[in-house]
C-alpha cells in the first residue's frame, strides 16, 4: 500500500534562506505524525508544499498517491486543513461559519451542526467567532477542517497561545480525531505536545530533518540518566553516592540522584526510608533536541 | 472523551477512494457561490463601521448639504443680447414665465457695448447668434453666475436641438429651472458617486488584505471552490451594496423636503452604478494586492478616493469648478460615474447619454483588474 504522504529530497529556498533542505519522510495511513521544531525551522513551508500551495524547487511529494504539485483539485475534498484560530469569515456565528465551510464541500447543514457538537460547541453555536475564547475558536477551526470528513488532516500549531487547561482539552479532542483510520499531520513548536500526541515525530531545524521516530524511542535512544528526586535531607547525599555509584546532589530543596540504574537507586532510597516527595524524571524531546543541535531548545 | 470521532465513511479510507458527494463538483461550486455570498453579505450588514461609512455618512452629507441649500435658488442672471438672438426669443416665447424667473434679457446695439456692460458687472453675459452658433461671453468674476449662465444657455440650446415640434419644446424649457437651480440635483449624484466609490474601493481592499492576513484566503484555496466563484460572490455583494446605496439616496433626495426631481432616463443610473462599482472594486483590488496590512490599505485607498472626490466632481460640481479641476477630472473614473448619473438623473438627457461613461468605467475596470491580478499574492512571502 502506498504511503499517505511521501516526501523525497524536498528542497525549497526563498532567496538565500533555505526553508527545506533535502527533506524526506513518509506518513502512513492512520498515523499521527508531528513535525517539530523551533519557529523558522521550515515546518510550515514543508506543510504548504505537501498541501499543494507552494511549488518545491526540487524533490518529489505525493499525497494520497497523487503528486502534490501542481495543485490537484481532486485532492482538496480528501484533505482537511486547520490554519490559525482567526481564519474565519468576519462577524459570522460559529454555526454560520461551519455551515459556510460545509457547503463549500457540498456537506449538508445538519452534518455541520453535528460536527459542532462533536467539538463541544453546540452551546456556542450562536456566538460570533470574534467572541469565542481562544480554545473555543481553535475547536471551531478544527471542526471546520473536519466537516467534510477528510482522510488526511493538517493541523498547523493548533495550540499556540492557549492556556494550559484549554491545551489539554484540545489534546483530548485531537486524540479522538486521530481514531478511525484518519491520518493527522501536525506541526508544532511545543515539545510536550509532540510527545503526547504523535505516533512519530520528525525533528526539524534550519530546514533539515534531524531525526524521525516515535517520541519514546527517540528519548530512549539518548540513554540519558534518570533523575530521581525526593525531599531534601531525608538521606545523606555522600552515603547514597557511595552506595549506588550514582551522581547525587542535595540543593536544600531536593535530594536528586541521576542514574542509569533506577532499580538500585530506588532500592537504596527505599532502604533509607527516604521516598517522601518521590519524583522520577526521564529525558524529554527537549534533551533530544539539545543533543542533536548542541543548543537549548527555544520555541 | 476517549471515544474516537467517528467517520461516517470510515471503511472507505482503505480503498483510498473519496465518497461521492451528492451533486458532485458542480453542485459544490454553485453552493460555494451561494454560501460565500451569504457569508459576505452577513459580514457586511453586521459591520457597523462599514454601514456607517458607506451608507450613513454619505446620507448625512446629503441631508446636510440638502438642508443648507434647500431654499437657495440661484441668483437671477442678467443677459445682454447683441442684436436679434433668435434662440433666446424662441425660448422666451415658449416659456415666458419660467425663463423670467431665471434671467432677464436686455439688448445692446453692439458687441463692444455689451462686453463693457459685462466687464462693469451690470450684466453677467453677452449673447449673440452667428448663424447656428450661440456665442456667449461671460465674466468669471462670479463663478456661480458664470456656471449658471453656461448651464442655462446650454439647456436652451439642447432643448432647441431636441425640439421636434413646439409642444415638446415647451416641456424642455420648463425643466430649465429645476435642473439648473436646485442644488439637490447636483449634490445627489455627486455624493452618491463618492459613496459608491469609497464603499467599493475600501470594501475590496480591506477584504483582500484581511483575508490574506488571517489566512482565510489560503483556507479557501484549499477548499474545492473555484476562484471564479469567490470573485463572483464578492462582486455580487459589492453590486448589491451599491444598489442599496442608490435606493437609499434616491428615496431620501426625492422626499418633498429635498425635492430631487428624477428625469425620465434615471433608470440608466442602475447600469452606471454597476459599472462604477466594478471600476472602483478594481482599484480596491489593486490596493489590496499591494498593501500588506489593513492600515496601509486604508491609507492608500484614502489617498486615492479623497482627492478624486474633489477632482471628480463629487463634492464640487464641475460646472462650478475652476478650469484646472475640470481638466483634471477627465483622468478620474469618478467623473464619469458622477456626470453620467447627473445627465440621466438630473439633466434630463436620454438613456444613451450614459453609454460613453459606462464604456469608460468598464474599460478602466478591465485595465486595473489586469494590473491587480499581476500584483496579486495569495498569501505573504
Amino acid at each position: 500500500m502506498p504511503a499517505t504522504i511521501s516526501v523525497r529530497d524536498l528542497c525549497k529556498s526563498y532567496g538565500d534562506v533555505v526553508a527545506a533542505d533535502r527533506v524526506s519522510f513518509e506518513v502512513s495511513q492512520g498515523e499521527f505524525f508531528g513535525i517539530l521544531g523551533p519557529n523558522g525551522a521550515g515546518k510550515t513551508t514543508t506543510l504548504e508544499i505537501i498541501e499543494g500551495l507552494r511549488r518545491p524547487d526540487s524533490g518529489e511529494v505525493s499525497v494520497l498517491g497523487l503528486p502534490a504539485w501542481p495543485r490537484n483539485p481532486s485532492l482538496l475534498p480528501r484533505i482537511g486543513v486547520q490554519l490559525q484560530a482567526s481564519s474565519f469569515f468576519e462577524r459570522l456565528t460559529a454555526r454560520e461559519q461551519i455551515r459556510t465551510f460545509a457547503s463549500l464541500y457540498g456537506v449538508p447543514p445538519t452534518a455541520a451542526d453535528a460536527m459542532l457538537g462533536t467539538v463541544g460547541l453546540t452551546e456556542q453555536a450562536g456566538v460570533r467567532t470574534e467572541k469565542l475564547s481562544g480554545g473555543q475558536a481553535q475547536r471551531l477551526s478544527i471542526a471546520c477542517a473536519l466537516v467534510h470528513d477528510p482522510e488526511l488532516l493538517f493541523l498547523d500549531e493548533p495550540t499556540g497561545a492557549l492556556d494550559p487547561q484549554a491545551r489539554r482539552n484540545l489534546w483530548d479532542l485531537l486524540r479522538q480525531i486521530s481514531g478511525s483510520g484518519r491520518t493527522v499531520v501536525l506541526t508544532t513548536h511545543h515539545m510536550d505536545e509532540a510527545e503526547t500526541l504523535c505516533d512519530r515525530v520528525a525533528i526539524m531545524d534550519h530546514g533539515k530533518i534531524l531525526k524521525i521516530g516515535p517520541p519514546a524511542a527517540l528519548v530512549r535512544e539518548l540513554d540519558h540518566p534518570l533523575r530521581i528526586s525526593v525531599q531534601s535531607g531525608l538521606a545523606s547525599a555522600d552515603e547514597l553516592a557511595a552506595r549506588t555509584g550514582a551522581q547525587v546532589g542535595d540543593d536544600g530543596v531536593s535530594l536528586t540522584v541521576a542514574t542509569r540504574d533506577p532499580a538500585g537507586a530506588l532500592a537504596a532510597l527505599a532502604g533509607s526510608g527516604a521516598l517522601a516527595g518521590l519524583r522520577v524524571q526521564g529525558a524529554t524531546l527537549e534533551d533530544v533536541f539539545l543533543s542533536l543541535t548542541g543548543r537549548e531548545y527555544r520555541a | 472523551m476517549s471515544e474516537p470521532v467517528g467517520r461516517p465513511g470510515g471503511e472507505r479510507a482503505s480503498t483510498g477512494e473519496p465518497v461521492g458527494r451528492p451533486g458532485g463538483e458542480r453542485a459544490s461550486t454553485v453552493g460555494g457561490f451561494a454560501s460565500l455570498s451569504r457569508a459576505m453579505f452577513l459580514g457586511f450588514v453586521r459591520d457597523r463601521a462599514a454601514l456607517i461609512f458607506s451608507i450613513l455618512l454619505p446620507v448625512l452629507f446629503l441631508l446636510f448639504f440638502g438642508s443648507i441649500y434647500k431654499n437657495t435658488t440661484a441668483p437671477k442672471i442678467d443677459l445682454v443680447a447683441v442684436g436679434r438672438v433668435a434662440l433666446l426669443r424662441e425660448a422666451q416665447a415658449a416659456d415666458p414665465r419660467g425663463l423670467a424667473k431665471v434671467m432677464s434679457v436686455t439688448e445692446a446695439r453692439s458687441l463692444p457695448a455689451a462686453l463693457a456692460a459685462v466687464r462693469k458687472g451690470t450684466d453677467d453675459a453677452a449673447v449673440l447668434q452667428r448663424g447656428s452658433t450661440l456665442v456667449v461671453r461671460y465674466s468669471i468674476a462670479d463663478q456661480t453666475k458664470a456656471a449658471i449662465v453656461t448651464s442655462v444657455l446650454n439647456s436652451i440650446v439642447q432643448a432647441a436641438n431636441q425640439a421636434g415640434h413646439p409642444a415638446r419644446y415647451t416641456m424642455a424649457a420648463s425643466q430649465v429651472q429645476d435642473k439648473s437651480l436646485k442644488s439637490i440635483q447636483y449634490f445627489t449624484p455627486g455624493l452618491l458617486g463618492w459613496a459608491l466609490a469609497s464603499g467599493a474601493t475600501f470594501g475590496a481592499a480591506i477584504t483582500l488584505v484581511s483575508w490574506r492576513e488571517n489566512k482565510l484566503l489560503r483556507r479557501l484555496r484549499l477548499a474545492p471552490v473555484s476562484t471564479a466563484a469567490l470573485v463572483a460572490a464578492r462582486i455580487g455583494i459589492a453590486v448589491a451594496v451599491g444598489l442599496i446605496q442608490l435606493a437609499v439616496f434616491l428615496a431620501i433626495a426625492t422626499l418633498p423636503y429635498f425635492g430631487l426631481r428624477l428625469t425620465s432616463a434615471w433608470w440608466m443610473a442602475i447600469p452606471l452604478v454597476v459599472c462604477g462599482i466594478l471600476a472602483f472594486m478594481s482599484i480596491g483590488l489593486l490596493v489590496g494586492a499591494i498593501a500588506r496590512t489593513q492600515q496601509a490599505a486604508t491609507a492608500i485607498a484614502n489617498l486615492i478616493i479623497l482627492p478624486m472626490a474633489f477632482l471628480g466632481g463629487a463634492f464640487l460640481p464641475l460646472d462650478f469648478a475652476p478650469a484646472w479641476v475640470v481638466r483634471a477630472s477627465y483622468a478620474m473614473p469618478l467623473r464619469y460615474l458622477v456626470t453620467g448619473m447627473q445627465n440621466v438623473m438630473a439633466r434630463g438627457e436620454g438613456p444613451t447619454s450614459a453609454l460613453p461613461a459606462i464604456g469608460i468605467l468598464l474599460g478602466f475596470a478591465a485595465v486595473m483588474t489586469v494590473i491587480a491580478v499581476r500584483v496579486f499574492r495569495w498569501d505573504d512571502i
